[in-house]
């Protein structure tokens, strides 16, 4: 298990005062904060080893790139990848999906086509497919969901069909805190000879995810979730499908020879890397990573699924709050979106901040999914690896008080 | 100042829990606008009603947090009957109040509104007090120009 108060002594931003209470930061879906380590690495590189990559030949040139194409390794390790070409760099997974919809999905939608989502997924994950099909005129298709917030499979089974082309879906629900089964999804996709693109954003930074176990063609995630900074996101990719496909955007780096008429394309992955990346975040990310490796995942897992527990347990005992998503922690991870009778979201929001407590309220990005279930939005809570039992009891507390100021029976 | 002394005053909170004009306006000469807060998802329907130059009928029906749902109302029972022109002035009144925090010549039809001055403290969420407002003036471009249905939103 975690020693959480040894991690916690990482962050320093965890002693901060805010509204004059020690932070409670609940929010960590949106984004997670980051340790000492990684952040005294982007100080590091700039004050040390700056310089442009696969460039020149100077020390300092070769530092930077060595450390930069290092964090490829890394993440080919931490997602059970086989090969760190099968690793791109891009600004977030919001990137990583447009890159996939824009280059493989041109590719391969044709009218007619079918594109299968769930209705969990973050507009990020959604849009894109969206857009793809109208201008293709191919079709989006969406599986279905439980009551308690669970993909039905068995609907996935029955809608997949041989026009069926891409599979989107995310591996864990920002809102709902969901889980999805992808293995089998990859295992029914397969068989009608669709490709399966996963949103990792939510399960990568929290779960031990294996490529290889999972089978997905695609796996995309963001390193600010996962204690890393912003501006960096992974687009993970089977080889054989990457060297099919066109780069989205050209420019230095991505190729091997130019003319004043033609080009010749640069390899996988640095194709899909035009221009100089965010080399400086990039690094801190690989930072990141070693972190959580030295934490071990399945401590990090085992640690949010106890938290999880013990948040259901604490959640329900707050009479008229509505919680959504799976109700077994094996089925979840710790993201939990709520609603308190006759209070809106955002005056949950609103009162607990001022207790020094931070957790996001709206719609999630996942608007379909709010008008599914009939609401404008949740209050919604989200652990990481510092997040303590006591921080859940002070959320309870705060939760009562927004009860006391507003919950009075709404007359509408 | 508490939060509750600031932003969740007596007055908001009496408009909250039992909104003045809430619901859906039917009838040929009724005008719909939709207002949408795209931050956080809110959405409500204005509807309108303009006869002779004056605003005869306004309704709207949404699911919006305190501030937005008291905004509402407020504004409703400070607008109808008013003749347009009179409503124009109201708005920007109310806009200048909130955005430019001018606290002067407050509008005698503002009654209640006033509580709504604490809101401008929190800045994220001036635009739920504004939404309202906002869908009103694109209803009333819409009556002037004898549209009847629009979608607004308030980035």
């Amino acid at each position: 298990m975690l020693d959480v108060a040894r991690v916690r002594k990482d962050f320093p931003i965890l002693d901060r005062i805010v509204n004059g209470r020690p932070l409670v930061y609940l929010d960590s879906a949106a984004t997670s904060q980051k340790p000492q380590c990684v952040i005294d690495s982007i100080t590091d590189y700039y004050s040390r080893y700056n310089s442009n990559i696969h460039r020149g030949i100077h020390s300092l040139g070769e530092e930077a790139t060595a450390a930069y194409e290092g964090v490829r390794e890394k993440v080919c390790n931490f997602i059970k990848a086989t090969s760190a070409r099968e690793v791109i760099f891009t600004r977030n997974t919001t990137e990583a999906v447009n890159l996939v919809a824009s280059t493989y999905g041109r590719q391969h939608i044709l009218a007619g086509d079918e594109i299968l989502l769930t209705p969990l997924e973050h507009h990020s994950n959604l849009i894109p497919w969206q857009t793809l099909a109208k201008e293709r005129d191919a079709k989006l298709v969406y599986c279905d969901v439980t009551e308690d917030g669970k993909v039905d499979v068995e609907s996935v089974k029955r809608l997949i069909n041989s026009r069926t082309r891409i599979v989107a879906v995310t591996l864990t629900s920002n809102v709902l805190g969901t889980i999805v089964p992808v293995a089998e999804i990859c295992t029914i996709a397969h068989a009608s000879g669709a490709v399966v693109f996963v949103d990792g954003a939510q399960a990568v930074p929290h779960l031990p995810v294996s490529v290889q176990d999972l089978q997905c063609d695609f796996l995309a995630f963001s390193m600010h979730k996962m204690l890393g900074p912003t501006g960096v996101g992974i687009l993970w990719g089977k080889a054989e499908i990457l060297e099919e496909m066109p780069p989205q955007m050209y420019g230095g780096n991505m190729i091997n020879s130019v003319w004043r008429d033609r080009v010749i394309l640069n390899q996988v992955p640095w194709r899909f890397e035009a221009g100089t990346p965010n080399i400086a975040d990039v690094i801190a990310s690989g930072v990141a990573l070693d972190y959580l490796q030295a934490l071990g995942m399945n401590n990090v897992r085992a640690h949010e699924k106890q938290l999880s527990q013990y948040a259901l347990a604490q959640f329900s005992k707050i009479p008229g709050i509505k919680l959504y998503g799976p109700s077994t922690v094996e089925d979840r991870a710790g993201v939990f979106s709520f609603n308190l009778s006759g209070v809106h979201p955002h005056d949950v929001g609103q009162i607990v901040n001022e207790e020094g407590i931070a957790i996001r309220v709206g719609h999630h990005c996942c608007q379909p999914l709010m008008r599914d279930l009939d609401i404008s939005g949740t209050a919604r809570a989200s652990f990481y690896v510092y997040t303590t039992e006591e921080e859940i009891d002070l959320l309870i507390g705060a939760l009562d008080k927004a009860r006391k100021v507003l919950g009075h029976v709404a007359c509408r | 100042m508490s939060l509750a002394d600031e932003l969740y005053r007596e007055t908001i909170l009496d408009h909250y829990h039992n909104p003045r004009n809430q619901g859906v306006l039917e009838g040929p000469s009724i005008l719909s606008v939709e207002g949408v807060n795209p931050l956080c998802g809110d959405e409500l329907i204005l509807y309108l009603d303009v006869k002779d130059g004056k605003v005869e009928g306004i309704s709207i029906k949404s699911r919006g947090c305190s501030i937005n749902t008291a905004s509402s109302s407020m504004m409703t029972e400070a607008v109808k009957g008013l003749p347009v022109e009179r409503v124009e002035e109201l708005i920007d009144a109310f806009k200048n109040m909130m955005l430019k925090g001018e606290q002067t010549a407050v509008p005698e039809e503002f009654e209640d509104l006033e509580a709504l001055q604490g809101v401008k403290k929190y800045p994220v969420r001036i635009k739920c007090a504004l939404l309202p407002w906002n869908t009103l003036i694109e209803a009333l471009h819409s009556a002037a120009s004898g549209e009847t249905a629009k979608a607004i939103s308030t980035e």
